[in-house]
């Protein structure tokens, strides 16, 4: 009956448009997202109700752009204020080397078990695999996450990672997977995982966490949870190991509080999260709890050829709110394990293709209506639909050619199809007579075009072309003028 | 060259060259101008919205209304610090009550098992608090470590009325946040919760199942 007992799918971005048809196919995938987006955006609104949130939008903006103007200043900055603070920094160009530096951390531990608090870089660089492939077992404690895991799945969204799954199927799957009775009472299978949980925070020899914000100027790494899990990670396991983008940056502590504020309110629609837990570094001499050893790892992929170009710098804005998966009705219908990458929605749209080419994500920058949502609802501005026709360009070849995979889209048919249009249409002698004999034709259209006749009937062209009949209705009022 | 130095070196060779920083006007988060009854107004008004409790007492009194909210909830363990004010005078003022109270200024490694199933409360003072969010402002010390407001099922924590600001923009300027971060800065916001079950928000997930904020007012209110 659920999920829990059908066979694990593994998702891929390049089979996007049959998981699509897959998802758009499945009533319980399609219900579970429009309930629980409809409530995302409700709350959103109402808990911006009393903001200038123009304004507040407008400093989130600058806040990040300050940060990526002055971003190898800041690292440095940081990288210095962490380390007199006595906190150790790796630097990894791509997810397989921080995987690499993670996995020695741990093995320099002798670590078994690892418990984990939600990182979305740590799921982009598969290091959950990773760990259990060099015999660390790797375990997530947010409880979505440790619901997914159990599943055998990743996160459907950024934010609420087991938001594809419905009450029934979750008690099926803790049923299935952790042994207690089935249950509908949502506190009760709450209070079994913390139960399970707790457990494990005692027995994990390393903590893993991902950062909100790194700041700069007092060497601090922000953490916003609602669970606890994030501060159990960081403060049970005698060593903590933070991994973050090296965008997450900022400059200065009172950067933090209006990021902070958009995005809670963005993420959940919440005016504030149960915990705000800023780190600046390990145990210290005379305290009795928390690490004694606290690692950040910051890692690259991607993101520094990211930064090269003046219109995708604005990708690196993002402060991981979700919003404009959120809002956007492509989301809301196919949910997010249809994207088949870490990143799903508007904001996976135009992060993937930097990350894995756009040989395997070109399908994701045109899952979009571009009805410009997502660009509305950004905590920090970044106009995600320009970013979106910005890939589709470089997919075929008409951008600067700098994004991976640039020009994987363009064929000669489709190239030659546009410079004949292209002729046609600046040669108005030879564009009216086409018109007029297609009028003329009209009969031959085919019934069938692709994609485009899938869900539709064909266009029809008309008899006459609009051109013709203004030209007619001209001559005509030009004709009752006279005579009148 | 290592990882550092390549990434630095293609930051600071920018194809399209170096980018200007625009300058930040933080009106829209400060500057609220509340007096400190609408500030204890809003605390109360948004902490209770996430399943925090209020309790009001004074100065003088508030031992004995901690007394009265163990019994209350039966809480026979209370894990405490002890020379930090808060956990003195509550020493004090418990010694003859009954309830056995369990010191948090111990090594973890020494009672972590004790700590996760033998307490059924963590007391602990608090710096302050935000107006605009309902949020606690803790700084965990040698005294009350990080864990006693996480671990035990029931956070009881005391807040001064006259130490809550506006915003979290006004706490970390007006006391100087930038210059003394400690090892680690906390906002507590209600008790533990999720929502990742279909969205049906529950409580106590990994941390404490209920706060309890006793909030001491300058003069008697109750």
């Amino acid at each position: 009956m659920s999920a829990a007992h059908e066979p694990v799918q593994t998702f891929t971005p390049r089979d996007f448009h049959r998981q699509a048809h897959d998802a758009l196919g499945n009533p319980q995938i399609r219900a579970n997202f429009r309930r629980a987006m409809d409530g995302l955006m409700a709350k959103r609104r109402d808990v911006f109700s009393d903001w200038d949130l123009e304004t507040l939008r407008e400093l989130g903006a600058n806040i990040r752009l300050r940060a990526l103007a002055r971003l190898p200043d800041l690292l440095e900055r940081l990288e210095a204020n962490c380390q007199a603070n006595g906190i150790q920094v790796h630097w990894a160009e791509n997810g397989d080397e921080a995987c690499r530096i993670i996995r020695e951390i741990c093995q320099r531990h002798e670590a078994k078990a690892v418990i984990k608090g939600k990182s979305m870089v740590s799921e982009e660089m598969h290091l959950n695999a990773h760990l259990e492939a060099a015999g660390i077992e790797a375990l997530e404690s947010d409880l979505g996450e440790y619901l997914v895991q159990l599943n055998e799945q990743t996160p459907s969204h950024i934010i609420m990672p087991a938001i594809h799954l419905n009450t029934d199927e979750i008690s099926e799957i803790m049923h299935d997977k952790t042994g207690i009775e089935r249950t509908r009472d949502v506190d009760t299978m709450t209070a079994a995982a913390r139960a399970q949980l707790r457990e494990r925070f005692m027995g994990a020899d390393v903590g893993i966490s991902g950062v909100n914000f790194a700041v700069a100027e007092t060497g601090t790494l922000c953490l916003v949870e609602n669970e606890g899990n994030g501060r159990m990670t960081t403060a049970v396991p005698p060593v903590h190991i933070a991994v973050t983008g090296i965008e997450k940056v900022v400059e200065h502590l009172r950067d933090v509080p209006p990021l902070y504020a958009l995005l809670t309110r963005s993420a959940t629609g919440q005016h504030v999260t149960t915990y705000f837990n800023m780190i600046s570094s390990p145990r210290k001499e005379g305290e009795h709890d928390g690490p004694k050893e606290v690692h950040l790892v910051l890692v690259d992929s991607g993101r520094s050829n990211i930064y090269q170009d003046d219109e995708l710098l604005d990708t690196l804005r993002c402060i991981r709110c979700g919003a404009c998966m959120n809002h956007c009705p492509v989301y809301t219908r196919v949910g997010g394990h249809t994207y088949g990458t870490t990143y799903p929605g508007p904001i996976g749209s135009i992060l993937m293709p930097h990350m894995m080419g756009l040989e395997q994500t070109k399908d994701l920058p045109t899952a979009s209506s571009l009805c410009g949502a997502c660009g509305e609802v950004c905590p920090v501005k970044i106009p995600i639909p320009d970013l979106l026709v910005r890939l589709r360009r470089e997919s075929v070849g008409e951008g600067r050619g700098n994004v991976p995979g640039a020009g994987v889209k363009r064929t000669k048919k489709e190239a030659s199809a546009w410079k004949g249009f292209q002729w046609l249409a600046t040669h108005p002698g030879v564009w009216r007579s086409g018109t007029a004999m297609v009028g003329k034709l009209q009969a031959l259209m085919p019934a069938k075009l692709g994609a485009w006749t899938e869900y539709r009937t064909a266009p029809k062209p008309a008899k006459t072309s609009l051109h013709a009949l203004v030209k007619r209705h001209q001559a005509e009022r030009a004709g009752g003028e006279e005579r009148s | 060259m290592s990882a550092r130095d390549n990434i630095l070196k293609r930051l600071r060779e920018r194809a399209d060259g170096p980018l200007t920083a625009p300058q930040s006007d933080f009106g829209v988060v400060t500057g609220r101008g509340w007096g400190q009854a609408e500030r204890l107004a809003r605390f109360e008004r948004w902490i209770t919205s996430v399943h925090g409790e209020v309790v009001h007492t004074s100065r003088d009194a508030w031992t004995s209304t901690l007394a009265e909210v163990l019994e209350a909830k039966g809480i026979r363990r209370l894990a405490l610090g002890r020379e930090h004010p808060v956990a003195a005078e509550a020493r004090a003022a418990l010694a003859e009550r009954g309830v056995a109270l369990i010191d948090a200024d111990r090594d973890i490694e020494a009672w972590q098992r004790e700590q996760f199933h033998d307490t059924e409360a963590g007391l602990t003072s608090t710096r302050g608090a935000i107006a605009e969010t309902g949020s606690l402002w803790l700084w965990p010390t040698p005294d009350e470590p990080r864990l006693l407001s996480l671990v035990p099922p029931i956070h009881i924590a005391v807040l001064d009325a006259d130490t809550i600001e506006d915003t979290f923009f006004d706490v970390i300027e007006r006391h100087g946040w930038a210059d003394d971060m400690p090892t680690n800065a906390l906002l507590v916001s209600g008790p533990s919760k999720t929502a990742d079950i279909e969205q049906t928000l529950a409580y106590g997930v990994h941390g404490p199942r209920e706060l309890v904020v006793l909030v001491r007012n300058a003069e008697e209110r109750v």
